[in-house]
């Protein structure tokens, strides 16, 4: 007796294919098809069925001979995914199984839904055929190559080019970064410092005529954690932070560096972070970021 | 309607693998269990179920004869169904009062070929075919409409398997664990084993089956329903045959004890649950179920057959025995048995 046991390799198979008629109803439907029109068609009762039977499956009665052009779209009722085709499928990647309510029908058609991502799927989705092209279609169910959702959403690209300029206040706060101070403006009439630099008051409306330097030390008032890229910041997550220079009364916005993110915390003592002197421009790249002092907390 | 009873009942000990046996020589040791467990070695008539596509060779099931003994020439029949359908002709047969005694066998080997694909031949050839829609994905489609609870289905398979390791004919499978869908929302766990294996049943009418066993297991019911085959005109979700079969077979006459249902795939234990209107203290497929061994072709006969070994063994005095044919459930047989 061999070790091994003794197989032969066995098919079962009708060589060219079975040729099996179609009968009048659906001869009908499959000629349809080749036309790129799908059709149903009405039982006694006046329901659609879709594909056509030649007998209404709810009663035995013969169905009219009245066609009906249904869909083309139609709604997922079910759906079932298929991560890994078989061979016979008829597509070669992830896709879905659907029952298929054509528009129209009272039955559903079942059918390949190409949706490309499984989270696309979902009963209520609406779908659409896509044919095979004319020249290719031979009065066969596979005609429709497969289904496809309709389209709900589309990508619109906007871009338009300025040259922008930054206005009085902002050049004169940039030429003080460029020197390595904060530029303020104290409104004489509120008493309020604002910190970049402005030349109005937000708050009464009067000219700012005082310019004071700050210092590049502050505190944390509050704070946001982001994990999306952004081209500004060293890596992700970061930390985007409000804060209030010494002796100004607005805080102002900057990137935090030199700590973990998880340790960034209200009231913490930052300083910022300079270029060398001279890597620097008219600009707040200057600054690459703030940095904790190491001082105590300060009350907010 | 003539008393017919099961009087006998045997199944190989199936397997998940290709054991190397032609089909005659799986079915004869289950035909000579029977003859023994009956004390018959003739039958008024005989009947088998198969599918010749499970060999891939046209009327294989002529070769099978082979291990019942065919001469003097017999009475003999076969549908190419699972034998459950065999039983049902045997039982009409029976009706006729001119014979008292059947013998029924089913078998199968999807071992030998590729069962999923294989399933896709019974479909219609004009629809769905064409589509290569296989066995797992169109009962995808049918749990996807039922939308089930994951942990009932999963709860289902668990109990299965573990009622299978207790029985010494079903597959030794282990609990389920986490795994990727097969086709999704099905897992491969989900979905009845591929397995090998044969089944036998005696019928035996009136004062027959009184001489031969002392407790025959009476069919008082015994009724199939078919549904459209076409997936789209059904409603998936309920399986409406199996409940008029049901209804027919009176079933709900009375309380069940053991119900063995037909489900090769977890969902569809739930549909017909709810469609024969069984009540949650009727057990459930205390074999284990297709999940548990599905030697296809003989697995529905499998479930009448251990539904009234319950009766025989004197364990249960009520019982109802299921099967299936065709894509999504589309044909059921409901057998009620009685002591």
């Amino acid at each position: 007796m061999p070790s091994d046991p003794l197989v032969a390799e066995h098919v079962l198979e009708f060589p060219g294919g079975y040729t099996r008629t179609t009968g009048p109803v659906i001869g009908r439907f499959l000629t349809e098809l080749r036309d790129g029109r799908i059709v149903g068609v009405r039982t006694a009762d006046d329901r659609v069925l879709v594909p056509p039977l030649e007998y209404d499956p709810a009663t035995g009665e013969p169905v009219t001979d009245t066609y009906v052009q249904v869909g083309p779209a139609g709604t997922v009722l079910s759906w079932a995914w298929v991560e890994t085709p078989r061979k016979g499928h008829p597509l070669d990647h992830p896709f879905a199984w659907g029952l298929i309510r054509l528009d129209g029908a009272d039955t559903s058609l079942v059918h390949a839904v190409d949706a490309g991502d499984v989270k696309v799927m979902r009963a209520g989705l609406r779908v659409r055929p896509r044919w095979k092209p004319e020249s290719e279609r031979a009065g066969h169910i596979t005609d429709i190559s497969c289904f496809v959702p309709e389209v709900t959403t589309m990508v619109a690209h906007v871009r338009t080019e300025y040259r922008i300029q930054p206005g009085r206040s902002l050049a004169r706060f940039l030429e003080g970064v460029r020197d390595g101070v904060f530029l303020a403006g104290r409104c004489t009439s509120c008493d309020k410092v604002y910190v970049p630099y402005r030349t109005t008051c937000p708050q009464c409306g009067s000219s700012i005529g005082e310019e004071l330097e700050l210092p590049d030390t502050g505190t944390v008032t509050t704070f946001a954690i982001n994990n999306l890229p952004d081209p500004r910041a060293p890596e992700v997550p970061f930390v985007s932070a409000y804060i209030l220079l010494d002796g100004a009364d607005v805080p102002m916005i900057a990137l935090m560096g030199d700590v973990p993110v998880r340790d960034v915390r209200q009231g913490m003592r930052v300083r910022a972070v300079w270029l060398p002197p001279e890597e620097r421009t008219l600009s707040m790249g200057n600054i690459k970021w703030f940095a904790p002092t190491g001082e105590p907390d300060a009350e907010l | 309607m003539r008393e017919v009873a099961v009087v006998a009942f045997a199944q190989t000990k199936h397997t998940g693998h290709d054991e190397g046996l032609t089909e005659p020589e799986l079915i004869s040791p289950v035909i000579q269990e029977v003859k023994r467990l009956s004390g018959l070695s003739r039958f008024g008539f005989t009947c088998s179920g198969s599918c010749d596509y499970l060999a891939g060779a046209p009327f294989s099931f002529v070769s099978a004869l082979d291990a019942v003994g065919a001469w003097p020439p017999i009475s003999e029949s076969h549908v190419e169904m699972d034998a459950a359908w065999a039983l049902y002709e045997a039982w009409v047969r029976l009706q006729h009062g001119d014979v008292d005694s059947a013998l029924v066998y089913g078998y199968g080997k999807s071992s030998q070929g590729d069962l999923r694909e294989i399933m896709t031949l019974q479909l219609d050839p004009y629809y769905l075919a064409p589509l290569g829609l296989d066995q797992v994905s169109f009962a995808a489609l049918q749990a996807s409409a039922l939308g089930a609870d994951p942990g009932a289905l999963r709860e289902i398979v668990r109990r299965s398997r573990a009622d299978g390791r207790a029985n010494p004919y079903a597959l030794d499978l282990p609990d389920p664990e986490d795994e990727g869908y097969e086709v999704r929302p099905l897992h491969a766990s989900d979905v009845a084993p591929i397995t090998d294996g044969a089944a036998a049943v005696v019928l035996a009418a009136g004062d027959l089956a009184r001489e031969l066993v002392e407790r025959p297991a009476w069919i008082t019911g015994i009724a199939h329903r078919i549904e459209p085959h076409y997936l789209g005109m059904r409603d998936l979700a309920r399986s409406v045959s199996a409940a008029d079969a049901a209804r027919a077979a009176g079933v709900g006459k009375g309380p069940v004890e053991v119900a063995e249902l037909h489900a090769q795939f977890s969902h569809e234990e739930l549909i017909l649950t709810e469609a024969l209107g069984l009540a949650p203290d009727t057990v459930v497929n205390p074999s284990g179920g297709p999940l548990a061994a599905n030697p296809v072709m003989a697995t529905g006969l499998i479930r009448i057959g251990e539904a009234a070994q319950r009766i025989i063994d004197g364990g249960a005095g009520r019982t109802v025995g299921h099967a299936s044919s065709g894509p999504c459930l589309q044909q059921n047989l409901v057998t009620v048995l009685e002591a």
